[in-house]
Formats: C-alpha cells, sequence, structure tokens
C-alpha cells in the first residue's frame, strides 16, 4: 500500500525541495534546490533518510498535514511552534505520526523558511535528476495546494541522531564576499563593500536577496551576457546589489562585484526583509 | 585570455571571440571534477578542478576550432514566420532565399541561456544578421524559430521575445522529464531542414 500524507492547508509558499540540480547551467537550467540546504540534510538525519531526500521548504512555516500511514517527521529551520492534533511537539527532534494524526506547523518568529523532512522522503518523479521545485524556468513539481496528496517512499530505520540546533536568524548579517569576477566594474570595490550597509528587499525570493540602501558606484553599460554561479552577487545599474539564490538565471549581463561562500549563503535564504546587511570583502 | 576569478571554487575565462569561447569548451569538456561548464558569448565559466583548469589553459591554441561535436542534429522547419517578410525586405532578397540561405547554412550551438533548453547558434549567414525587433513580442510560441544579431535559435517554450520569427518547428526543443533533456547542448552541430 502507498505511503502517503495530505496537505490539509498551505501558508504562503510550500514547495518540494531537495539538494537541486547543480550540473546542468550549460543547458540554461539552474541549480534550484533548498536555499537552506543545512536545515534540509539535518531534517531527513532525524527521520533516517539520505541528505539527498526530498523534503518541504516552508516559507513562514504555516503548514498543516495529515499522516495517512504511520511516519517520522522533523521540522528544522527557526525555532517554530508544532502540535501534533492539539498536543505541543517538539521542532528539531523526530516526531513519529500514527495514521490520521495531524501535524500543524505554526509560523516562526524570526527567519523566513522551516523544513519538514518525512520518513521515506516525498517521492515524485526526478527531473534532470532532482525532485525541487525551479520558480524561475517551471522544472520540477508545482508548488503545493490545500489537498494535495504527497507519496512517501520506502523509510529506512531512523539514525541517532534524535535532536539538532534551531536555525538563528541574526538581526544583522556580516558576510563575507570575495571580490571578483567583474570587481574591476566599480571604482574601490573593496572599500564600497566594506563601508556600505543594506536591508533585505521584501522583493527577494528564490531567485535572489535584492538588497537596498548603499548605492554601488559602476561603470555604466552592459556585459555581453556571461555564466553567474550561486552566490553571485550581481550589480544592476541602480546601484543595489541582487545576491543569486538558487534558483537564479544561469547567465547574466550586470557586472558581479563579489560572490558569497556557499557555507554563508543559506543566511540569506533565512533572512526576513528588514534584516540588515554588511559585507566582509575578501581580496 | 583573461582568468577571473570567481568565489572560491570557479573561474571565468574571458575571451575576445565566439570562437576563443568554443576552443576553451572543448579544451576543458570532458576534464575529471568540473561541476559546472558554461560557455556564453565572450566568457566561460568553470566551476571545479581549478588546478587541472588553469594546467589545460596553460598551453590552448585559442585558434584552434574544434572540428568534432557532442552531437549533429537537424531540426525540420515550416518556414511561414511572422517576420518573413521583413527579414527579406531588411536582406533585399525574396522569402524562398531567405529560407535557402538559412537551410544550407551550417550551425554550431555557440552557448545556451535565457530559458532551459535556448542554444544561440551561429553560423548565420551575413545577410540574415538583422537586429531584433524595434518592440519585442510579448509571447513568442513555443517552436518559433528566430534571428537576432549574429544568431538563430528556436524558442523551446513560450517566452516573451525580439527575434524576428522565420519559422516554427514541431520538434521538442526542452523536455525536463526525458532521459536527454536537451536537444541541443553546447559544441552540437546543426541544420535546419524545410518540413
Amino acid at each position: 500500500m502507498n505511503r502517503t500524507v495530505t496537505i490539509i492547508r498551505t501558508g504562503p509558499q510550500a514547495l518540494i525541495q531537495d539538494l537541486g540540480r547543480p550540473g546542468n547551467a550549460h543547458l540554461g537550467v539552474p541549480p534550484s534546490g533548498a536555499v537552506d540546504p543545512h536545515s534540509l540534510t539535518l531534517a531527513n538525519r532525524l527521520v533516517g533518510n539520505p541528505e539527498t531526500a526530498a523534503g518541504l521548504e516552508l516559507l513562514l512555516g504555516a503548514l498543516t498535514i495529515r499522516a495517512n500511514t504511520s511516519c517520522t517527521v522533523a521540522v528544522t529551520g527557526p525555532a517554530v511552534q508544532v502540535h501534533v492534533g492539539e498536543k505541543l511537539a517538539d521542532s528539531h527532534h523526530p516526531i513519529h505520526l500514527r495514521p490520521h494524526e495531524v501535524l500543524e506547523i505554526g509560523t516562526p518568529e524570526t527567519g523566513l523558511r522551516n523544513y519538514l523532512a518525512l520518513s521515506g522522503g516525498i517521492d515524485v518523479p526526478e527531473e534532470l535528476g532532482s525532485r525541487s521545485t525551479d520558480l524561475l524556468s517551471g522544472i520540477g513539481p508545482d508548488p503545493l495546494r490545500d489537498n494535495d496528496v504527497l507519496e512517501l517512499g520506502t523509510p529506512s530505520p531512523a539514525n541517532d541522531a534524535d535532536v539538532v540546533p534551531p536555525h538563528q536568524a541574526l538581526q544583522t548579517l556580516v558576510i563575507p564576499i570575495r571580490l571578483g569576477p567583474r570587481d574591476d566594474w566599480f571604482e574601490d570595490a573593496e572599500t564600497q563593500l566594506r563601508q556600505g550597509s543594506w536591508t533585505v528587499s521584501d522583493r527577494s525570493n528564490r531567485v535572489g536577496t535584492r538588497l537596498n540602501g548603499t548605492r554601488l558606484n559602476r561603470r555604466d553599460g552592459e556585459i555581453p551576457s556571461e555564466g553567474v554561479i550561486t552566490g553571485a552577487v550581481q550589480v544592476p545599474p541602480d546601484g543595489q546589489p541582487v545576491v543569486f539564490l538558487n534558483d537564479h538565471p544561469t547567465t547574466g549581463g550586470y557586472p558581479v562585484i563579489g560572490v558569497v561562500d556557499r557555507d554563508h549563503l543559506r543566511f540569506f535564504g533565512q533572512a526576513r526583509p528588514g534584516t540588515s546587511v554588511r559585507f566582509r570583502p575578501i581580496v | 585570455m583573461l582568468l577571473r576569478r570567481c568565489g572560491t571554487d570557479a573561474l571565468l575565462v574571458e575571451v575576445d571571440s565566439l570562437t576563443e569561447v568554443s576552443a576553451v569548451r572543448a579544451a576543458l569538456q570532458g576534464l575529471e571534477g568540473i561541476e559546472e561548464l558554461v560557455p556564453a558569448a565572450r566568457t566561460v565559466l568553470v566551476k571545479g578542478a581549478l588546478n587541472q583548469v588553469r594546467e589545460a589553459l596553460k598551453d590552448i591554441d585559442l585558434t584552434k576550432v574544434p572540428t568534432t561535436h557532442p552531437s549533429e542534429v537537424t531540426i525540420p522547419v515550416i518556414y511561414d514566420g511572422p517576420d518573413l517578410g521583413l527579414v527579406a525586405e531588411t536582406a533585399g532578397i525574396s522569402q524562398d532565399e531567405v529560407v535557402t540561405l538559412h537551410t544550407d547554412a551550417v550551425y554550431e550551438v555557440a552557448f545556451c541561456g535565457f530559458a532551459p533548453g535556448f542554444a544561440y547558434l551561429t553560423g548565420l549567414p551575413e545577410s540574415l544578421q538583422q537586429p531584433r525587433l524595434d518592440s519585442p513580442r510579448t509571447k513568442v510560441p513555443q517552436g518559433s524559430v528566430g534571428i537576432a544579431g549574429e544568431f538563430t535559435a528556436a524558442y523551446p517554450r513560450a517566452t516573451p521575445g525580439g527575434w524576428r520569427l522565420i519559422g516554427r518547428t514541431e520538434i521538442t526543443l526542452f523536455d525536463p522529464k526525458a532521459e536527454t533533456p536537451a536537444l541541443l547542448q553546447p559544441g552540437d552541430q546543426v541544420r535546419f531542414v524545410v518540413a
């Protein structure tokens, strides 16, 4: 018999995500995948899944599901209230659901995205080696809607991870950035980045975190489109930087002043609009 | 050739022409450990295996055009595009001559971008190298075959676009569920035939 769960209610956005489909940029296909892969892999470990299993990425939490089979689930990302039926349960800890039990995830007070792993992983067909929803190019499953039924794969025995720390959302991010490849489009890029300050814009999404604040002075004009990587900080003519996240276009024509390391990128994936941002340039 | 640093594990190789892009791509293709290899108009972005990449680029002859292609693809086209007349008029030739020119040429996929499976093909005859439309269409139908500048391309799916459209193909250019999702990859050789 198929193992399934039913989505009773989604919050602002609920997406199936795994670690994405890197390696296809030469075909014009974005990498996609969880914007906070650290939280997704922790959730998978808590329920005994391989780290590559598909789970749910929940913008501002707020998801209610009903188990149609017994399964183990775990909620990670920022601290958030979780209920099973009427009873309070622990996030960042494995939770066992019996058939017909309802799991309700609240809205986190800080941070942006919770992750839900389910034992066996979500079993939808892979596209280019991944089950991730790519919102830019429309590859992968559609965003979840109320009443969707999700099939789960075969669970493995749970491993020994049994509690993990929540994501700590900071009010000010200080992010190391490596200059280049187009820092020569900017007069003293290092000083401009070091002295500037920005806040996360509410127009940010999985394509990129848009920053408002100090205008980065750059040359006029455009570059013939060139390949860009996740973490690239692109500067359009208005001087307001955009940090490319997982659903970024594979090429772009605005100069990239610097690149944020993968390890720090997830902080942008978890940064609410209004979060302060400063850069620490590495020459 | 200029190597520009791109984060901790990638380089942007900048060259002067599409031919040189093709030479760099061919020299790096298949190197073990490369995670991404993304040719574009004047650059090749390469991620991973940077020591091997630097080594492979040391003695590269940028004038050497690769003579082998990952694959050779033929695309059948119905030449009834809405801009066929405009293209013929701009070139000062008949519509039939546009079709002959477009089908006689042999193209190479220089790079992909804009949308999944959207391949920029070089090799367009000079009289067909024409500017984009003054005002882009909000929706170019899937399969449309167009020209713009030095490139020709077929639209894998409906998107906005400003290319002059000369025809359409019914062939599937991109299917994310297929074993080989993209019909065209950088380096492929392409011919158009009248469907």
